[in-house]
């Protein structure tokens, strides 16, 4: 069963030994990924123009944080001017009981959510719902697992666990008068029927924002099923909720951005709906909400903001290529991960929201191979961060900017490393051992089981390189 | 335009070719040298640093650094048969010795760093001849050289050059192989299911002989293998190109 936790490091090896031992749930992740893959490459035939097109939008995002004090309040004053109504949350819990807050103002009854991975952040459906709220899900793959009572397994797709006979199933079971149906069109009929029906009754609409534009004011929102449409636009309140790093200088800085998005995440040239929403109805129009409201959450963004390499976490515009291109979320899914935002964003992200004395060990499900940092549309080094984050787990430096910094230090492995440091850094020593690992091979230690569980045992050779140098080197002289 | 004739260069022998296999250190000093090149073997060179690295003790790995910087410190290219501890040299050190004294050297001895496979086919240019029976190769390139080196076409240029040879790459190439150093003992499980998968993609490809020019995907890969029983040696590149092309079995 999935769900997220806030403390993802527990159990962690028994949810990677249960995804792995799934092979229904291993095909589908590997057809989903290939699939997603093969769409994005065909976007960016030109690989040229992509890595420009890279520097470009990570020059955006690098441009916004580096003012991004200045930013927020421009963007405050200039989404004032426009009637949005701007509040602020320094945590998770701030943000709820604002959200809250704004419902039972407004006697909010019936509420709709456009798919935003900012509240699954905040586990806004939990709050809503302690405080009495049913919020549905607007979005297919959302509603399919909010539905199941499970949590989002992708950012862009959060279904993607699930095939088509478990949802016609599950469809079958919970909506009245459906027939049981594989076919993909009527599925998405039914799951219509319900949202319409939602939308129309609603009051109110929450929804993520993928850019907030400071020059105007302006909240950009990109989808593809015209939920996010109807979630802003149908009810008469409209919250609109996201973190603080995703404001943009200006709105020229957009289409760049929007040139790497879609195709990142989807393999689209752009997305069927793209939302820039200004502001409430006006008094001379007929429709649209009559309140709009920007949450603004910090939660934990501050001090990633602090340091100076970690920054890059927060130009991620969550696209999410590269789980996409991570063997490892593509072997294990994202429920393994336990977190909001799994595969590499997430192994870099949730260790810094968590500390790393609860998420550090997610930075050890990596085998550094670099094909997320080299598909990031806005160059995040992601290798680099979850090495840094490893780094920081094990650092007895109490000036480390992370939370629950070394608490990943196990006295054993520190004590294999500074053995290893006191043979490397003595040449003579090194050729002793390796003469011993060549020379008496059976002297040696056993190899971790971890290792010939897998494969057959390491074999050194009978004598080492650097012995065969010292000899060719003999033969040389002159 | 021409690059100054190089007399002389440094190798680095990497830890895993010392003790596993040796004959592609052999092999990559005598490639060198049939160009004409002095090649010069500090003795006191053991391991670039990457397995504490990659497991975050910097101090360990730091340690290590220094003596590589320091040991290699005369303007000559670093010749190194592996694209991870290249890329540790080329791209780690400088920022792993950013606050030192060596920060400099580091910076030096990066700019300076060449994967092998790298340096025969672009800086020396070698052309070669084909020694060899017809045979079937499946070449697979490491996520170090494929990515942080970017040497991927380098190794698959040399091999081209061999009439006998036919190459191939197996199906989805540029994925990891699943070693990762630590991240085979530490995440076993995942570490085993992608070298699996690369297992069975290199299997479908009924190639006669495996190469890479990294060991710790050689060691990953063709353990696994043997573990399956495949009859499908495996050998560092360096080796197979010094064979191929008229080196007696060094
Ligand atoms: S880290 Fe880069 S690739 Fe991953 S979701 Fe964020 S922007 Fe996309």
């Amino acid at each position: 069963m999935s769900g997220f936790t806030d403390h993802p490091d527990q159990d962690f090896g028994v949810r990677i030994h249960d995804a792995l031992g799934d092979a229904e749930l291993r095909e589908s992740f590997h057809g989903a990924m290939t699939f997603l893959r093969d769409k994005r490459r065909a976007q960016f035939p030109d690989a040229d123009a992509l890595e420009t097109l890279r520097d470009s939008g990570a020059a955006i995002r690098d441009r916004a944080l580096a003012q991004l004090p200045d930013l927020l309040e421009q963007l405050e004053d200039r989404c004032r001017h426009n009637g949005i109504q701007v509040h602020w949350a320094e945590t998770a819990d701030d943000a709820n009981r604002i959200i809250t807050g704004l419902i039972r103002a407004v006697n909010g009854q019936r509420i709709v959510k456009g798919k935003s991975m900012a509240t699954e952040e905040i586990g806004l459906n939990t709050a809503l719902e302690d405080a009495g709220f049913t919020c549905l899900e607007s979005d297919m793959g959302e509603y399919i697992v909010q539905q199941a009572h499970e949590t989002p397994s992708h950012i862009i797709m959060p279904a993607i666990h699930r095939n088509k006979a478990s949802i016609a199933r599950q469809f079958a079971e919970q909506i009245p008068d459906t027939p049981y149906t594989e076919d993909v069109d009527e599925l998405i009929g039914t799951g219509r029927r319900v949202l319409r029906r939602a939308f129309a009754e609603a009051d109110v609409g929450i929804s993520g924002v993928n850019f907030a534009i400071a020059e105007t004011g302006t909240l950009c929102l990109v989808e593809n099923e015209g939920n996010g449409r109807m979630s802003t636009t149908v009810p008469d309140t409209h919250i609109a909720v996201m973190g603080i790093e995703k404001v943009i200088e200006k709105l020229a800085d957009l289409p760049d951005l929007m040139r790497l998005l879609p195709r990142s995440a989807t393999g689209q040239a752009i997305t069927t709906y793209v939302n820039m929403i200004s502001g409430p109805r006006r008094e001379d129009e007929c429709d649209g909400p009559r309140q709009v409201h920007l949450v603004l959450i910090d939660n934990g963004r501050s001090r990633i903001y602090a340091d100076r390499q970690l920054r890059a976490t927060l130009r991620c515009i969550r696209c999410g290529a590269c789980m996409n291109h991570c063997p490892v979320y593509e072997r294990l899914g994202g429920h393994a991960y336990g977190t909001v935002y799994p595969g590499p964003i997430g192994q870099v992200v949730m260790p810094q929201l968590f500390g790393l004395d609860h998420a550090g060990k997610l930075t050890q499900a990596c085998s550094l191979n670099g094909a997320c940092g080299e598909v990031c549309p806005v160059r995040i080094p992601l290798p680099d961060l979850i090495r840094r984050l490893r780094h920081e787990g094990v650092s007895a430096d109490p000036a480390s900017p992370v939370r629950g910094h070394g608490r990943q230090r196990r006295v054993s492995e520190a004590l294999i490393w500074r053995a290893w440091q006191w043979i490397h850094t003595r040449p003579a020593v090194y050729r002793l051992v390796t003469r011993a690992a060549t020379r008496a091979r059976r002297l040696l230690p056993p190899l971790p089981r971890a290792w010939t569980r897998h494969r057959a045992p390491l074999e050194p050779a009978e004598r080492s390189f650097q012995e065969w140098v010292r000899h060719h080197k003999k033969d040389h002289r002159p | 335009m021409n690059a100054p004739a190089i007399h002389r260069v440094y190798l680095f022998g990497t830890c895993l070719i010392d003790v596993f296999h040796p004959r592609a250190g052999m092999a990559a000093v005598r490639l060198l040298e049939r160009e004409g090149i002095e090649v010069v073997f500090p003795e006191e060179q053991t391991c670039c640093g990457q397995p504490p690295y990659n497991s975050g003790y910097d101090d360990e790995a730091r340690a290590v650094a220094r003596q590589v910087v320091r040991r290699f410190n005369e303007p000559i290219p670093v010749i190194v048969p592996s694209g991870s501890c290249a890329g540790m040299l080329r791209h780690h050190y400088p920022s792993l010795l950013a606050d030192g004294p060596l920060a400099e050297a580091a910076q030096d001895l990066a700019a300076r760093t060449y994967e092998l496979h790298e340096f025969l086919n672009r800086v020396l240019q070698v052309t070669w001849q084909d020694h060899g029976d017809p045979v079937k190769i499946v070449m697979h390139t490491s996520c170090s050289a494929r990515r942080e080196m970017g040497v991927s076409e380098d190794g698959l240029a040399l091999l081209k050059q061999l009439k006998g040879v036919d190459v191939c790459e197996p199906e989805n190439a540029e994925a990891c192989c699943g070693f990762g150093g630590t991240f085979a003992v530490k995440m076993s499980d995942i570490s085993a299911a992608m070298a699996t998968d690369k297992c069975s993609a290199i299997r479908a490809t009924e190639a006669d002989q495996l190469l890479s020019s990294d060991c710790g995907c050689l060691l990953n890969i063709d353990g696994m293998l043997r573990k399956q029983g495949a009859n499908l040696p495996a050998e560092h590149l360096a080796e197979f190109l010094w064979k191929r092309t008229g080196g007696d079995t060094p």
